[in-house]
């Protein structure tokens, strides 16, 4: 057995409430890390995982304090040190990566100076030494042409490159233990995937041991030994990672995994009612009890403790866990959801559509007209039946929210047409568009923190379309939101809460709530998903179905994750720089053949599952706009041709599964390639 | 950090709110008694006239200069009024007048600021450049044009006390402004169809309201100031009103020999001042304002 390194004793952190009451956010925590293990903590988010993690490196946040418990690093206590000990180990035993490295390094400083400011601060090395060492490390977290890259600085990299240099700085003190919090989050899905795989092979080759925290049990699969779920504040689940991804004997781990979509299953994944309790509102018993489908009397009085189940090499907080192994369940289910009238009409056209962000010169403007060669979104063709969901996925920049945006009235078009029920142009300025074509298109946004009115009651918040489509007013008009309400499933005692007051979930239902107040044809949706928690984010997805199939609403979804996008939409569009790559069917859009751009997002995708690695084909570089000429996806394309593919538009194909593909290679000899 | 944690299930109106805010403001010893300062003004300002001992305008040879005694307990002046009489009253003209000034200020510069905010752009430019340009005017001499040119009265003070005041009100609203505009509640609105008007009530004014009346509390002291310093100068109401600066004024020759003339007024300046700064303070704290990030230029 190898040596232990930090070990976290009946750990508990809480703080005073206004009231003077004590509550804590971290209760009673136990756990190991052992030497050149990689420990991954999950949990939802208000789970306590980034205070533990913050603990284990001796930094409780302001307003927090240890109730009880140690964090012993190398058997010295963290929680006593005095900050000018912690100076000594921080950096140079324990590192830390932050979850936005963009933030965290310092932006008028090159690349080189800061990582040599981290050698100078952490280790003895002399000036030469340094230099040799700062090229190694760039090397190390392969970074590309590390001679020129110690002379950028920090706004001219990727955030994947950011990120990088991030874990560069961190390696300089060549430390112990590497504590990393959301290392990934908020970067594509393919730079994604390169970053854990660096991490995975510093690991391995560094031996250097790691916590990794993160709310995405897909990233956690792909880099951790050992994993630890978290909920409520409490350890629930604890034990090798491939034992808890596969057979997770918790029933809150069960549901969650539950709840991730997958790429290989179509359908919607299944949801946990409820969401995570608030610290301190947890009295007595198992603090998963009202979500819990195995509950019984006893867990209602009754908090289990962790339990070591010898066999499985896991601990487990559940007085039923057994029922969850003897009952055999299976993960690889999902709820399949009515397919829609494929002879349905055509609701909404996007025709040539062309939108330019390029500032206007004078002479274009006075005779408003767009020029630019290259706008940001180009020639975007699309016909969107009623009643169906159609996905717009890419990555970041990919111009999905753009083309919403335009469809909303919101940006103008530079060229093309929008098109609404018989072929009626929808006006590209907002203004000139009558009430009723305002009504039948609604937006539900990202963040609901952000697309919710703070100052207003859930209750003026819905009432504000249903006044401005209906002139509703007085009884009529509370009847209609308490319906609204109830069509979310919320009750009637949620109108006079204010958007703080209730949950993300909640607040995400509130919006879906306002968008279905107009009674509208389509509803355009900008990653509606993903600020949630993955158990929160499935009941969102299952209840937009539920709706759509009762109302006939159509949906235009977008989203950067394939796997929600598989689980949602009838059809998929794949874009790349705003232009069209792939367009079909989702099940064949998922099947190969594929275009080689939807080819590299479906390699990179995270999967809860130890078994399924993902695939990198290409380079996760970022491009700033698209190319002039050619094909857009030129300048990434891992099955590029040749000179063809820079210089010409590459044509459609349609595939004998009806999916659409825009690349110079032949069709049958792209599936026969990706075999 | 706690409501977010713990969400208070109990809805209230607006005057329970409003209670809760003053609440909030006294728990800190500073905004305890930076309300019971203003508040001791305020009853003071109501009810002087029904106390007041003396006359006071009732010139008197007799009892010029007295120190104080029994009868005239802060003294009097070297026109032998009563200096407790002109001290409790000197306070109503300015607060009356700042007070009025105050909200003019508000009015303009919060509207203003929406405004800018709001359109963005070239006119943004243009109009904060205006601005701009009679901040670079030193407000005392324009303000000593404005009266020489039409007067003292206070229907000339408040309004040109209020419109010196309200730019940096201007600049506070439109950068508050500016932080929610961005925001997807307001990109809602648009794509709804509200009209502008609709969008600037429902959705802004309430989100800015804060920030601006908080400027415009710190804004009632700094005008107070001001406007005491205009009276000192002589340019402020005229006498035989009793004023705060210029009793400072006219007593400071004498502050040798009779300093309770000119000690009166200044405590009550003062005192208002910080008060009404607490005050703000304290109020800024209690909306959870931080005012430090949030400083006027
Ligand atoms: N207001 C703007 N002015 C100039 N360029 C913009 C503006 N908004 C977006 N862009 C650019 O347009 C391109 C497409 O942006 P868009 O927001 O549509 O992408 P997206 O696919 O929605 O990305 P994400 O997944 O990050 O939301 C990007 O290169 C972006 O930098
Ligand atoms: S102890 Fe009971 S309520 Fe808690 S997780 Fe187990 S079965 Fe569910
Ligand atoms: S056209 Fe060329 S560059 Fe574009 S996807 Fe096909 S092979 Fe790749
Ligand atoms: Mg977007």
């Amino acid at each position: 057995m190898s040596e232990i390194i930090e070990s976290v004793k009946n750990l508990s952190i809480g703080f005073n409430s206004q009231k003077g009451k004590q509550i804590s956010i971290l209760r009673n925590v136990s756990t190991n890390i052992k030497k050149g293990e990689t420990v991954g903590i999950v949990g939802e988010s208000g789970s306590g995982k980034s205070t533990l993690a913050l603990a284990m490196m001796g930094y409780i946040k302001q307003g927090l304090f240890p109730l009880k418990g140690q964090c012993l690093f190398k058997s010295e206590d963290l929680l006593k040190m005095s900050s000018r000990q912690l100076e000594k180990i921080r950096g140079r035993k324990i590192a830390m990566i932050p979850q936005n490295a963009g933030q965290a390094l310092t932006p008028n400083l090159k690349i080189g100076y800061q990582i040599d400011e981290a050698l100078r601060l952490h280790t003895d090395l002399n000036k030469t030494e340094r230099d040799k060492k700062i090229s190694e490390l760039l090397n190390k977290v392969r970074l590309p042409s590390p001679e020129t890259m110690a002379f950028r600085y920090p706004h001219e990299l990727s955030g994947g490159q950011q990120q990088r240099v991030a874990v560069a700085m961190a390696l300089a003190g060549k430390p112990d233990l590497l504590l990393l919090d959301e290392p990934t989050t908020g970067l594509d899905v393919t730079t994604q995937a390169h970053v854990l795989e660096l991490l995975r092979f510093i690991a391995k080759d560094t031996g250097t041991s790691m916590i990794y925290v993160s709310h995405d049990l897909g990233a956690i699969a792909q880099v951790s030994d050992r994993i630890v779920v978290m909920y409520a504040g409490e350890i629930v689940l604890e034990g090798p990672a491939r034992k808890i991804l596969k057979e997770p004997i918790h029933p809150y781990t069960y549901g969650l995994l539950k709840s991730i979509p997958k790429l290989s299953l179509a359908g919607l994944p299944a949801s946990m009612p409820g969401s995570q309790p608030q610290p301190g509102s947890i009295n007595e018993g198992c603090s998963f009890y009202d979500r819990c489908n195995l509950a019984t009397d006893h867990c209602k009085k009754n908090s289990p403790d962790l339990e070591h189940i010898k066999e499985l090499d896991t601990n487990v907080r559940c007085f039923n866990h057994k029922e969850l192994i003897n009952q055999n369940n299976n993960l690889q289910t999902s709820i399949t959801k009515k397919s829609n009238n494929s002879e349905a009409i055509e609701v909404l056209k996007l025709k040539d559509v062309s939108i330019s962000y390029a500032k206007q010169k004078f002479f274009d403007q006075l005779f408003n007209k767009i020029s630019d060669q290259n706008p940001t979104v180009k020639d975007i063709n699309i016909d969107i039946k009623k009643g169906e969901t159609i996905a717009l996925v890419g990555e970041s920049g990919s111009g999905k929210s753009t083309i919403l945006k335009s469809i909303a009235g919101l940006l103008k078009t530079k060229d093309g047409q929008i098109k609404f029920e018989n072929d009626r142009i929808l006006s590209s300025d907002l203004k000139m568009r009558n009430p009723n074509d305002l009504r039948a298109i609604q937006l539900i946004f990202q963040n609901p923190d952000e697309s919710l009115n703070p100052n207003h009651t859930v209750e003026q918040i819905l009432s504000q379309p249903l006044k401005l489509y209906f002139n509703l007013s007085g009884e009529e008009l509370k009847k209609n939101i308490i319906d609204l309400l109830k069509k979310v499933r919320l009750g009637e005692f949620y109108m006079s809460r204010y958007p703080r007051q209730l949950s993300g979930g909640e607040k995400q239902r509130v919006a879906v709530a306002r968008a279905f107040a107009a009674k509208p044809d389509i509803i355009l949706c900008d990653e509606v998903t993903s600020a949630l928690d993955v158990s929160v984010q499935a009941a969102v997805l299952n209840l937009l179905q539920q709706l759509k199939e009762d109302l006939g609403t159509t949906y235009v979804f977008v989203s950067h994750d394939l796997a929600v996008v598989r689980a949602i939409s009838d059809r998929v569009a794949v874009l790349y720089q705003g232009r069209l790559c792939e367009i079909g069917p989702s099940q064949n859009v998922y099947k190969f053949p594929s275009h080689p751009y939807t080819e590299v997002l479906l390699g990179a995708v995270l999967e809860p599952d130890p078994d399924i690695k993902p695939k990198l084909v290409a380079e996760d570089i970022v491009e700033e706009k698209p190319p002039e000429k050619g094909c857009s996806f030129q300048g990434r394309c891992p099955r590029k041709i040749g000179d063809i593919c820079n210089l010409e538009v590459p044509p459609w194909q349609i595939g004998e599964n009806g999916n659409a593909i825009r690349c110079h290679i032949n069709i049958d000899e792209l599936a026969s390639l990706q075999q | 950090m706690e409501s977010n944690l713990i969400t208070e299930d109990k809805q209230k109106n607006k005057l329970e709110k409003a209670l809760e805010i003053l609440k909030t403001m006294a728990s800190k010893p500073s905004g305890l008694i930076g309300l019971t300062i203003v508040l001791f003004h305020v009853i003071l300002a109501l009810i002087s006239p029904y106390i007041a001992p003396y006359d006071y305008k009732a010139i008197s040879p007799n009892t010029m200069l007295l120190a104080p005694s029994a009868e005239h307990w802060f003294g009097t002046d070297s026109l032998g009024r009563d200096v407790f009489t002109r001290t409790i009253l000197g306070g109503r003209t300015a607060l009356t007048v700042t007070f009025f000034g105050s909200l003019i200020a508000l009015l303009w510069g919060g509207l203003l600021g929406i405004f800018c905010g709001l359109v963005g752009g070239k006119i943004d430019d243009v109009v904060m450049r205006v601005v701009d340009a009679f901040l670079s005017i030193p407000w005392i001499l324009a303000m000593l044009l404005i009266v020489s040119l039409l007067g003292t009265s206070t229907e000339v003070l408040i309004p040109a006390l209020g419109f010196f005041y309200g730019k940096g009100i201007v600049r506070v609203a439109r950068a508050a402004t500016h932080d929610v505009i961005a925001k997807d509640f307001i990109v809602s609105a648009r794509a709804r169809g509200h009209s502008n008007m609709s969008i600037i009530w429902n959705e802004i004014i309430p989100n800015v309201r804060d920030a601006i009346l908080v400027e415009g509390a710190m804004r009632w002291s700094w005008m107070l100031l001001g406007f005491s310093s205009l009276s000192f100068l002589g340019f402020g109401v005229s006498p035989p009103t009793p004023d705060w600066g210029l009793m400072i004024s006219n007593a400071r020759g004498l502050m040798s020999f009779a300093y309770w003339s000119v000690i009166a007024p200044i405590v009550g300046l003062s005192s208002l001042i910080i008060g009404i700064n607490l005050t703000a303070d304290a109020f800024a704290k209690a909306l959870g304002i931080d005012r430090s990030t949030k400083a006027p230029v």
